[in-house]
Parts: structure tokens; C-alpha cells; sequence
């Protein structure tokens, strides 16, 4: 029989890092949507029962448990919903500040998300009297636009 | 179905980060609590649900297979539960309908988070959102909820101020609570000065990403008269959900907006409707709402009928739902505000329900306490769970 060990029971760790990848299939109709926007083009999706137009482009409509049934293109104006301006760095997120906001353009039931540009972000108080719900906006590209969701950014009207 | 009470209830005292236990450990301590507390052992436990939020928050793949052991399951159904952060309520209800169904007698749900491992929680948040339309946008929690108070404010001229002081009530009972994870008193103006995180959420207006377990035991009403227990009868539960679409719910065609919290509000009337609540003001005592940032206390307040929409920041200004106060008192616990443990946030909001209609919430007690209810939020406000429990299987009175 042996004394019992002496042992120094302090907290271990263990670091590592989740570093996967993934090819997500994201289907048709954001397909279609997608390739819309590489001809600057800002489509939707009519529900045949609700006659709303979804957008960004949807398959189906989720009131009416049916197939939208047509493309719909819809304007490059339209109101702004909601918008934040984000001062807060978060890790593998953009470096701030940035402003987020939902616009429903003209045509659309639905509204659709979007980087803010062309304010000045650095009183977000400020940035947010600019970007109220309610006040006009107008949707711009990039010269190039390849196929990306942020191929486009809102601009408050003037 | 069978009638169900709450005969056990415990909580770490929750704080940033745990270094002396794993994560299965931990668990276990707060499972230990809830044992203790219903004076049972494990081998009287008929069948496990486990709240457990995204694996990715702690970093592990199917943390609850970890448990079984910790908790000396081997051989007891068991079941993962996970709605966002209506996790841990949404396993206390699947608890509920294990024993009203007849199936099981004495459900134990355990659980536990260390969101802090990482510290990139709003990362593995903003993988919510749709893979090719909005993911790539840096959505995340924050966010998502700064624009919810932006459509609040918009909708009833509320301001950063009326946030404030939801912050203030809430750090003021938080200070009540031994477990409790920011129990410092906070004025409005260290509020309003603090870092913005995303404007008009500030970090003062934000909830702290907490580390610890809670875990509540749930018996039929023949098991608590065999055991002679004290009991917080469940006397209804009720869930909703909302579509994954933020931008759906603006604009003339929406059906509710997302400023507001409709889907929670039918959510509380199902629960409402189930135990007999026909005038929430009167007939509720204390509410422990789910809200991980201050705005959102409002509309939840409002969705929980204590009051009409948009009058929930004069209410408080006017000295209502505070500890004290006539009315129902709002989160006496200090709230989501001031303990966020992800997984097992909606079984404290149940926890703390339990205590107060038993007279056992101690210096956070609402005197005379006898229907309480309970909510949690999950998603981008995709998922809703509510609970409303009382002291008596009576008829609840105004």
C-alpha cells in the first residue's frame, strides 16, 4: 500500500478551432434570382393566390402552401422599413461601423436586406434620423455585379 | 391529461466563465441542485429532456450524449430539445407533456451553457439566417433585435431612454438575487453612455453571455401527493412560431410586424386559454419574460396582454411592473438582462415562476405571489413558448 499521489488538480484546457467548409446548394429560383442581379435586375416571385410578390424570388409562398407561379421584376426605389447601424466588432463579421436595413421597393410585398451607404455612420444617432422607416430610398450596383446578394447596396434618397 | 406540478428546481449562480468542471460536469451540478431540492435521486427519475441550444455555441457535437453519463441516464429515455432560446422553456413543456400524457411520472430536465469558450457566439448565430440570401449579410442576434426596436420605437415613440430604464428595473432585482449574473446596480445615464453595439442597443442594453446549469424536476399529481411535495402546478403551456422571414413582417401586406411579438402573443393565449386567464392584469402576479435585450421587454410585456401595445415604457415610467409595484411584477429574477445561459434561459424563466408562487424567491419574493408566467424566445424570433403556473389547481380569481 502506497501513500495516495500527490496531484495538483487545477484546470486544464484545450484550444482548437472549427474550420469547415461547405458548397451549399441553394436551388432554381435563388439561382434565378442571383443571375437577375448580374443584370442589375431585382426580381420577385408572384403568389397565384395571395398576389403577393416575394422578394427575394421564393419558390413557394408560405401563406398559401402553393408554388409562386411568375418572375416579377421590381423597381430600383422604395421605402425604407428598419436600419441599424452596427458599431460593435464581432469576430468573423465585417469590421464596423456599417449600417443593415430591410427596404420594401416599389412592387414588392416583401422586404429585402442590404448594406447602407453613402452616410456618415459616425454618430449612429444621426445615421438613424437619416434612415427612419418610411423615408425614400434608391437601390445601387456595382459596375460588375457577379451573382452575390451584395452585388447591390441601398442610398437614402436625397 | 393529467394534472402536472414543478417539485424541484436549481440554478448554478451563473457568472462569465467556469473553469473547475466540464461541460457534462456542470450539468450534473445543476441536476444535483434540482435533485436535492425535490429530495429525490436519479434512480426515481422516470425519463430525461435535455434543453440544448446550438452545438456550436459550446463547441461540442451533441453535448447531451456527454450527459447520459453525468447524469446517470443510462437506460431512462432521453430526448434533446432545442428552439433557439426557447430552449430550456421548451423542454420544461416537453417535460409537461411526457408526464400529462400518462407516459412517465417523474421527468428531471438538466441542463446547462458555456457560450464564453468561444466568444464568437454572434458568428455561429448569424449561420441562422437563409445560406444565400441574407447569410451573407452580417446579420446576427444583436442586429435583428436592434431592428425590432427600431420598428418599436417607430411604431409608439418609445426611445433609448424608455430602454434605459427596463435596465435599471431589472439590474435593481437582479441585486436580489444570489444567482444572478450582473448584480450591479445601473443608472439610465450609465446606460445611455455606454458602448453602442447597434444602434439604439447599447452594451447596457444587452444581456451577458452566461456560463452555469439549472434543471427542474416535473411529477404527476399522484407522484407529488404519494411524495408529499409543495408544487408549482403547470396550468398551461402554449407555443407559436413566426416566419423565417425578418422582411416579411414589415410593410402593408405583413401580418405582424416586427416591432411586435404576435406570434408570443398567441403563443400566451393558448397557455391563457388552458388555465382559465381571461384578464392577465388582474389574474397574474409576476411574469419572468423572456428578453435578452431591454427593448424587448416591451413588446413582450404587451404580446403577454398586461397591457395594451405601445403602453408598456409609460407603465414603467409610471412605477409599474417593478418589485413592489401594484400589478404584475416583471422579471423579479433581473431577467434574461442579467443572466443569459442560453440552453437552460427559458427553464430559469420557469424556475423562478416556481419560486415565486411557492414563496421561496427569497429577497426577490412578490408578496403574495400565486399565478406566474413564464416565456422564452428562440431564433430570429422564429420560436415562442409560454407557461402559466400557480400555487393551486383552483380556479385562478382576479
Amino acid at each position: 500500500m502506497t501513500d495516495a499521489p500527490s496531484v495538483k488538480a487545477e484546470p486544464a484546457f484545450h484550444q482548437q478551432t472549427w474550420d469547415l467548409s461547405y458548397k451549399h446548394a441553394l436551388g432554381k429560383t435563388i439561382g434565378g434570382f442571383l443571375n437577375g442581379l448580374k443584370e442589375k435586375k431585382i426580381l420577385g416571385r408572384r403568389c397565384p393566390k395571395c398576389e403577393r410578390t416575394l422578394v427575394p424570388a421564393r419558390s413557394f409562398c408560405d401563406r398559401c402552401h402553393v408554388e409562386t407561379a411568375e418572375w416579377v421584376e421590381v423597381a430600383h426605389a422604395g421605402e425604407m422599413t428598419m436600419a441599424t447601424t452596427i458599431m460593435e466588432p464581432f469576430k468573423n463579421l465585417p469590421k464596423p461601423p456599417y449600417a443593415v436595413a430591410y427596404a420594401l421597393l416599389d412592387g414588392a410585398d416583401t422586404a429585402m436586406v442590404g448594406f447602407v451607404k453613402g452616410l456618415d455612420l459616425s454618430d449612429p444617432r444621426k445615421a438613424a434620423e437619416a434612415m427612419k422607416p418610411g423615408k425614400r430610398l434608391t437601390v445601387k450596383f456595382k459596375d460588375q455585379p457577379e451573382g452575390e446578394v451584395t452585388d447591390y447596396w441601398f442610398e437614402m434618397a436625397p | 391529461m393529467r394534472n402536472v406540478g414543478i417539485i424541484g428546481f436549481g440554478q448554478s449562480n451563473f457568472c462569465k466563465s467556469r473553469h473547475d468542471v466540464t461541460f457534462a460536469e456542470l450539468v450534473r451540478e445543476g441536476a444535483q441542485l434540482a435533485l436535492d431540492d425535490a429530495g429525490l435521486s436519479m434512480s426515481e427519475i422516470d425519463a430525461i429532456t435535455f434543453p440544448l441550444a446550438p452545438d456550436a455555441l459550446i463547441g461540442v457535437g451533441n453535448g447531451e450524449r456527454w450527459c447520459i453519463d453525468a447524469l446517470g441516464a443510462q437506460g431512462k429515455p432521453f430526448m434533446r430539445i432545442n428552439t433557439g432560446g426557447a430552449t430550456g422553456l421548451t423542454a420544461v413543456q416537453a417535460g409537461y407533456m411526457h408526464v400529462a400524457s400518462g407516459l412517465f411520472d417523474i421527468v428531471l430536465v438538466p441542463g446547462a451553457d458555456r457560450v464564453s469558450e468561444s466568444g464568437a457566439a454572434q458568428s455561429v448565430l448569424n449561420k441562422m439566417w437563409d445560406v444565400g440570401l441574407e447569410r451573407p449579410y452580417p446579420l446576427n442576434t444583436i442586429n435583428m433585435l436592434a431592428l425590432s426596436a427600431i420598428r418599436y420605437n417607430h411604431l409608439y415613440g418609445s426611445d433609448e431612454r424608455d430602454m434605459a430604464r427596463v435596465v435599471v428595473k431589472n439590474r435593481e432585482h437582479a441585486s436580489l438575487n444570489p444567482h444572478a449574473h450582473l448584480r450591479t446596480p445601473i443608472t439610465e445615464e450609465e446606460v445611455l453612455n455606454s458602448r453602442m453595439l447597434a444602434y439604439p442597443i447599447k452594451l447596457g442594453d444587452a444581456c451577458p453571455s452566461s456560463v452555469g446549469a439549472a434543471a427542474m424536476v416535473l411529477a404527476s399529481e399522484d407522484a407529488i401527493k404519494r411524495l408529499g411535495k409543495p408544487a408549482a402546478w403547470v396550468r398551461g403551456i402554449g407555443q407559436s412560431t413566426e416566419t423565417f422571414w425578418m422582411g416579411d413582417r414589415v410593410g402593408p401586406k405583413a401580418i405582424a410586424d416586427h416591432g411586435d411579438a404576435d406570434a408570443l402573443r398567441d403563443a400566451f393565449d393558448r397557455a391563457y386559454a388552458q388555465a382559465g386567464i381571461d384578464d392577465a392584469p388582474a389574474q397574474i402576479d409576476v411574469a419572468e419574460i423572456y428578453a435578452p435585450f431591454s427593448s424587448v421587454e416591451f413588446h413582450v410585456i404587451e404580446a403577454a396582454r398586461l397591457c395594451g401595445r405601445g403602453e408598456s415604457p409609460k407603465r414603467l415610467l409610471d412605477g409599474e411592473f417593478k418589485l413592489g409595484s401594484k400589478g404584475a411584477v416583471v422579471n423579479p429574477s433581473g431577467g434574461v438582462l442579467c443572466t443569459n445561459p442560453i440552453a437552460v434561459t427559458g427553464l430559469v424563466r420557469a424556475g423562478e415562476a416556481a419560486l415565486q408562487v411557492l414563496g421561496r424567491a427569497g429577497e426577490r419574493q412578490v408578496a403574495g405571489a400565486k399565478v406566474g408566467i413564464a416565456s422564452a424566445i428562440g431564433g430570429d424570433h422564429q420560436f415562442y413558448a409560454t407557461m402559466v403556473v400557480a400555487n393551486h389547481l383552483e380556479r385562478i380569481a382576479a
